[in-house]
């Protein structure tokens, strides 16, 4: 360890102040910072800090990524081989959908990140850890078959336009990988939605039914899964959206450790069921009458609000503005869900749309707050007229 | 009899190295200072000049604002230094003790009935900075007439003094001092204690009673305030210390005044935490020996405690307003991979990422490393979980980075001062520097509004 610091002061020492490569000081810090926390100590304010530290939270998110994002790999196999009819173990399914996906991963990594470093020199801050969840989600979101260049074409504009035009981590309105997505979703569609795009090479095989559940059911057709089916996840849809039991389990990693909102995770499963139950009685159409129950296993809901709506930076931040965005996320969701049936998922532009309007929640939430203080300014000026 | 004040939001931090309850009287310190850093947005103004002859009680500076308001010398001596920064501000003024001059003024009954003649011997003897106000939590201005004034003895930051142990010697001049802030309101004189002991402090007269529960910063004077009696726009409360209300009794008993400072030397770099007898602005280094101070690394000595308190050199001297000096090693390591969850779990944290909260039967040990580096504001909610008041902290704090005046106003700027912020500094995910942007908020305030 030792010898492992006294290399990297050395390979440190032409990026100090003053010295030549100076600009570059962010980039080395990044590689640094990730394997020593560093020897700064508190220069004002308190002189104690908590363990705490963006990079933790950030990993803290990636932790509870995983299992989704390892079932999600598995199903890819699961799907294609189903199929095909061929026979298959654990281990087939799990590389051949390692295969597909482990690239698009490193798409996404490679030219994020390259942005997130450029802007970080250019800006003249340190690299924030924030694309590590991001560059991470966007794979998990897509369809198993786009092709890498247009992952590297959604990242880099949802990095451009979603996250550093408006002045980086920390201010954007959009959630990043939630804009990429929609990027794909409005510019390629015909690789982001359709029957032939969420198994993998679902085209190379004759007259398979690679639909969502969303997409038959939005298409009048009727669905043959079971609820326990559709929970556990062995079902076709975008990489780690499927499984609701190892989404579930993410979402106990971020609750118990406290990094996302668990305010936001309830309202939303509160605003789609009341919903769903409300049109479940109406039972108008084929989606209507789908079980509110099934509403909230099937689809991107479950991901998307544990780990899309939770972003805190594109989410309320007020506690009670939380409650108030996690419902209407979900009360969007299911509504877009059954009244629009060009966009069989609702989960997507029902965050997007609340991240434009969480601001506007917090306004009214911190409005409170004020004209309760200006209130009683008012009654005290009366007290003493 | 008493109205009970219950928090519940914020952090009772269990540092190691908590003063023990001995009481020592200090030696005598060889030089004294005082350093017009303690006073808040107050520019000091010379009265007197290096080599010059003081008596305990002879104005040293006054403010230039206001010049009624004198910072007197706490000990007769001469005047050995003035020591200065930059732009030739004024860092300390040094006086080597020698002799014992005393200046006395006329305490009388008859010069003492009105509220006028209170407040002018306060001025004259140097007693008035020990009356500070909010909002700004700068020294009064003697022209207010404050809605209430406030002393809380409930102190609850990290190794804080236990004010019962301290001042139980000094039952009669608490009661004269409090008789004394009963005149300077038409209000209440509130005396808040804690929840669990209240000893002499519940049978203190003239004031309202208030028990307080609940962790840090239950004992911070702007919680308290908000509860009792939430500060309006132009409202004013003033503040006294409790050992403060102890010295103004004793002035309005023998007409000198008495700078008495007791403190407590506490934290995990000295090995025998104990409380000092001796006076404001003495010496901290022969405190520092008797203590036992780690001398194998290098040390932080903060006057104030270990969340709000200002960093000085060992060789420095007591701060105006401190009952606390806490030591703590200085962080200047690498911890490899330190940034992982559940690693260094060591570290006192607030967050679940952490399993700290399983090792800290006995106290933590603490340093001063940042645990990480400054970042963007990410996130949410974790600021309102330690901070119990009904204001938007990071809202507060956003419009005091873009210095939207009005909104700082509507968001309750009035109602805050930095060292309620303390604990927003150590627990936030970004390492923001909330203390600084809410002085800067204030300055600004001050600046604009006044």
């Amino acid at each position: 360890m030792e010898f492992l610091r006294n290399r990297l002061d050395t390979l440190k020492k032409p990026f100090a102040k003053g010295e030549k490569l100076e600009k570059f000081a962010p980039a080395i810090n990044a590689f640094d910072t990730f394997l020593f926390v560093p020897n700064h100590t508190t220069q004002k304010g308190a002189h104690i800090r908590d363990a705490v530290d963006l990079k933790r939270t950030m990993v803290t998110v990636i932790i509870a990524l995983l299992p989704a994002l390892v079932y999600g790999i598995y199903n890819t196999g699961y799907q294609y081989y189903s199929q095909t009819g061929e026979t298959f173990t654990f281990l087939d399914a799990f590389i051949h959908g390692a295969w597909k996906i482990v690239p698009m991963i490193a798409v996404s990594y490679i030219v994020g990140l390259a942005i997130e470093f450029a802007f970080a020199i250019y800006r003249g801050h340190e690299v924030n850890e924030g694309y590590l969840v991001t560059g991470l989600l966007i794979p998990m979101i897509m369809p198993v078959d786009i092709p890498l260049w247009m992952v590297a074409l959604s990242v880099a504009f949802a990095v451009l336009i979603a996250k550093e035009a408006f002045g980086g981590t920390g201010m954007n309105i959009l959630n990043p990988a939630l804009t990429a997505r929609a990027f794909a979703f409005f510019a390629y569609p015909t690789y982001m939605s359709g029957n032939k795009v969420w198994v993998s090479e679902a085209g190379a095989v004759d007259g398979i039914s690679g639909e969502t559940i969303l997409g038959t059911l939005a298409a009048g057709g009727q669905v043959n899964y079971s609820m326990f089916e559709m929970f556990q996840g062995a079902i076709p849809g975008s990489i780690a959206e499927t499984s609701t039991l190892w989404v579930l389990a993410g979402a106990l990693v971020l609750i118990a450790t406290g990094v996302a909102s668990w305010r936001i995770m309830v309202g939303g499963v509160l605003g789609a069921a009341l919903v769903g139950f409300l049109f479940n009685l109406w039972g108008a159409n084929a989606l209507m009458s789908f079980s509110w129950m099934n509403h909230l296993v099937v689809g991107g809901f479950a991901f998307g609000i544990v780990f899309m709506a939770t972003d805190p930076v594109s989410a309320a931040q007020t506690q009670k503005g939380k409650w108030i965005y996690g419902f209407l996320v979900g009360v969007f969701c299911i509504l877009i869900r059954v009244f629009n049936p060009a966009y069989p998922e609702g989960v997507m532009l029902a965050i997007l749309l609340m991240n434009v309007f969480a601001p506007t929640i917090d306004h009214y939430v911190v409005e409170g707050n004020i004209s309760k203080r200006k209130k009683r300014w008012a009654s005290a000026q009366l007290k003493t007229a | 009899m008493s109205n009970d004040i219950r928090i519940r939001r914020g952090a009772q931090l269990k540092l190691r190295g908590q003063a023990e309850k001995i009481l020592n009287v200090a030696e005598p310190s060889k030089t004294y200072a005082l350093q017009p850093d303690d006073f808040f947005a107050t520019t000091p103004k010379l009265a007197v000049r290096e080599g010059d002859q003081v008596a305990q009680g002879t104005p040293i500076f006054f403010d230039k604002k206001d010049p009624r308001i004198q910072f007197v010398s706490p000990v007769s001596g001469v005047v050995q230094a003035v020591v200065r920064g930059a732009k030739r501000k004024i860092l300390k003024v040094v006086i080597a003790a020698e002799g014992s001059r005393q200046q006395k003024h006329n305490v009388s009954a008859e010069n003492r009935s009105s509220r006028e003649q209170i407040i002018d011997l306060l001025l004259t003897s140097g007693c008035w900075p020990f009356i500070k106000q909010r909002p700004y939590d700068v020294v009064a201005n003697p022209d207010d007439k404050p809605q209430a004034i406030l002393v809380s003895t409930y102190a609850t930051a990290p190794l804080d003094v236990d004010f019962e142990f301290l001042l139980k010697n000094n039952k009669a001049e608490f009661q004269a001092g409090v008789d004394v802030l009963t005149k300077l309101t038409d209000g209440s004189v509130f005396l808040t204690y804690d929840n669990s002991f209240g000893g002499f402090f519940t049978e203190v007269q003239n004031v309202k009673p208030i028990s307080v529960k609940g962790p840090h910063p239950a004992g911070d004077p702007s919680v308290q305030i908000q509860k009792l009696c939430p500060i309006n726009s132009g409202d004013r409360v003033w503040v006294v210390r409790p050992e403060d209300v102890v010295n103004i009794g004793r002035f309005f008993e023998t007409g000198i005044y008495d700078g008495q400072r007791t403190v407590a030397i506490a934290g995990n770099a000295v090995a025998a935490p104990q409380y000092f007898q001796t006076k404001i602005g003495a010496e901290i280094a022969p405190l520092l020996d008797i203590a036992q101070m780690d001398t194998s690394r290098p040390v932080r000595v903060i006057n104030g405690n270990v969340l709000t308190g200002t960093a000085i050199a060992s060789d420095g001297h007591i701060g105006f307003y401190n009952n606390l000096v806490s030591v703590i090693p200085e962080g200047n390591h690498y911890r490899m991979f330190g940034w992982l969850p559940f690693v260094g779990n060591h570290i006192p944290s607030l967050s679940n990422t952490s399993l700290s909260w399983l090792f800290g039967k006995k106290g933590y040990e603490v340093d001063t490393n940042l645990n990480g580096e400054e970042r963007a504001l990410v996130v949410t909610g974790e600021m309102e979980k330690v901070f119990p008041m009904d204001i938007y902290p990071m809202q507060l704090l956003k419009a005091c980075m873009v210095e939207d005046i009005e909104k700082m106003e509507a968001l309750g700027i009035y109602e805050v001062v930095s060292e309620d912020f303390g604990l927003i500094d150590y627990a936030n995910t970004s390492k923001i520097e909330a203390q600084e942007i809410i002085r800067k908020g204030i300055e600004l305030m001050i600046k604009e509004v006044g």
